[in-house]
């Protein structure tokens, strides 16, 4: 029966929440092709065992665990080689990673590692026979490429959010694995991690993304935007290409074609057109609320509900009217 | 310093697509082609690393058919000193075929630095750098939003979500170029004239096995078609009730 592998992405100890998605998605392959075994590879900070259990609340039967204690940050040479190796002793059908900053760097080395095909930043996918079928948003999300991945080991990445995590209680046993090179003779080395503030909510993980454009006139009325998003609650903001290129917001926020790309449950945009290049970053949001003046602004075709008026009337009364129904419940 | 930059030809994403009946490519009527947006800043680093620490040269590299020229054309336009096609008649959606290609051709190059751009925007995958250098075995650090290069070691900056790493690497290394790092200049006449002399190679492109083929493509579903419910402050009640009713959001 085929086992498959899930590469479980952590940073400082802590599971990212595209490490529940990925474990998911081999669960879900794994049932697909007569209910084998889903293995993680949980690599990171020594203490990130500790987690190896939620892990098998999403569907992980095994979870291998190396963190040995020169493995402080992510080094891409030593998690591509420790995964290849996995890998090919495991015989998996397939290994999902996600799409994620360091997923989309790790998979491609993994790939050229083994020689195995790797389809990548996909939304959805199928176990068919023999091969994987899986759609791939491209041409700056304007087009839905369905890829067939053959050969075996075949690697998928998984755009961040597309997955839904979904809780498939098994007490995974836990083997403690080695690097399979040493940490030390690393040519590319992390030397820093800047975080960026504990309270911030991260774009690829918040659920409700609020985000705002050239509509809010100035940096510091985007202050309207925070209030919503904190008075929605783990909600993260993001922003335009036109106001991260005026610097009114950094450039890690920006969401579209050559920014990040998202897909939260709720998407509220403020004071944005809805440009091609913004809409490719944001389109597959399951729901879209616009507030723009121009009621024949783009984002009004991609926009489930909109509101047509003065961003700095609405947006105030939106994060007054979400607070009172809060507290009324 | 000797740095190859690796650039595709891919349709200007400003266009309105149609599938060509074949249902696995673009429909190629009223297309127009570009380099990538990416692969722009990744020109754009290398001809300002030669210009600051030089002496070197800048190589522009490309797969594709023979339409492809003109990219490598506009590259060295901008300040690359000859340029290489690898003839393809179409360029594999498999990434790692790519790779398999352009490291066949680098590998005895003596290149210092192989630059490409964070993905193509055609295919967005991003897997085409890391895989040539994997094949190279050469260090490589994607993605990268500020590079420092000297005494042939290199930092970079790497943007993540919600986080930011500094990288050290030592040369020669392969690197991927995020956008805003340098803005691509624009070709100067002068540099358009002298282009046309400037020495354009082609070689036949050794792919490799492709693992992963389209199967099909199709233009994303419609968006159930969304709706106005009102103007102005009036409407947030019922735009509550119906995230928290109907859309199940809130």
């Amino acid at each position: 029966m085929a086992t498959f592998l899930a590469f479980a992405e952590s940073r400082g100890g802590e599971l990212r929440k595209v490490a529940l998605e990925a474990v998911t998605a081999a669960r879900k392959a794994a049932d697909a092709s007569g209910g084998g075994e889903v293995h993680a590879l949980l690599i990171g900070a020594p203490g990130v065992g500790a987690r190896a259990a939620d892990l098998g609340r999403y569907g992980a039967d095994l979870v291998v665990v190396v963190e040995p204690a020169a493995l402080e940050r992510y080094s891409p040479e030593v998690y591509a080689a420790t995964a290849a190796e996995r890998i090919k002793s495991g015989g998996y059908r397939a290994a999902f990673f996600p799409a994620s900053a360091e997923g989309r760097d790790l998979a491609p080395r993994v790939a050229a590692k083994l020689g195995a095909g790797l389809a990548s930043d996909v939304t959805s996918f199928e176990v068919s026979g023999e091969a994987i079928v899986a759609t791939h948003p491209g041409y700056t999300g304007k087009i839905i490429v369905t890829l067939r991945l053959t050969g075996s080991p075949a690697l998928v990445s998984l755009r961040p959010g597309a997955i839904t995590p979904a809780e498939s209680a098994r007490s995974a046993r836990v083997e403690s694995g080695a690097p399979a090179m040493d940490p030390a003779s690393a040519r590319v080395v992390v030397t820093e991690l800047t975080t960026g503030g504990a309270a911030k909510v991260d774009l690829g993980e918040a659920p409700v993304i609020v985000s705002g454009g050239r509509g809010l006139r100035a940096a510091e009325n985007f202050k309207l935007v925070e209030d919503l998003a904190a008075a929605i609650g783990n909600a993260a903001v993001g922003a335009t290409r036109a106001v991260t290129d005026d610097g009114w917001r950094p450039a890690t926020d920006q969401i579209g074609q050559t920014g990040r790309l998202v897909s939260p449950d709720l998407y509220i945009a403020v004071g944005i057109s809805g440009a091609i290049q913004h809409l490719a970053g944001m389109r597959t949001a399951r729901t879209i609320v616009a507030i723009n003046k121009d009621k024949d602004a783009p984002i009004f075709k991609v926009a489930d509900y909109g509101i047509v008026g003065d961003l700095f009337e609405i947006v105030p009364k939106l994060t007054e009217e979400i607070k009172r129904v809060r507290a009324a419940r | 310093m000797k740095i190859a930059v690796c650039i595709k030809r891919v349709p200007d994403m400003e266009m309105r697509f149609s599938i060509a009946a074949d249902k696995r490519s673009l429909d190629q009527g009223g297309l127009k082609f570009e380099m990538g947006d990416f692969d722009g800043y990744a020109l754009e680093v290398a001809l300002q690393l030669v210009e600051k620490q030089g002496p070197g040269e800048v190589v522009v590299l490309t797969l594709g058919p023979d339409s492809a020229q003109e990219i490598l054309r506009k590259g060295l336009a901008m300040g690359a000193a000859r340029a290489i096609q690898l003839k393809a008649d179409q360029v594999p959606f498999d990434g790692l075929a790519v790779a398999r290609a352009l490291a066949a051709e680098l590998k005895d190059g003596g290149y210092d630095l192989i630059l490409f751009g964070r993905m193509a925007t055609d295919t967005a995958s991003g897997t085409v750098g890391p895989m040539t250098a994997e094949l190279l075995g050469l260090p490589c650090v994607t993605s990268i939003s500020h590079l420092e290069i000297a005494d042939r070691k290199g930092t970079a900056r790497r943007d993540l979500e919600g986080a930011a790493e500094t990288v050290t690497f030592p040369l020669p290394a392969v690197l991927t170029i995020d956008e805003g790092i340098a803005r691509p200049r624009l070709a100067s006449l002068k540099g358009i004239m002298a282009a046309k002399k400037k020495p354009l190679e082609t070689k036949p492109a050794q792919l490799g096995e492709a693992r992963l083929q389209i199967e099909s493509l199709a233009l994303p579903p419609d968006r159930p078609p969304g709706r106005i419910i009102g103007e102005g402050a009036d409407a947030v009640p019922e735009l509550v009730r119906l995230l928290h009713d109907e859309a199940k959001v809130l």
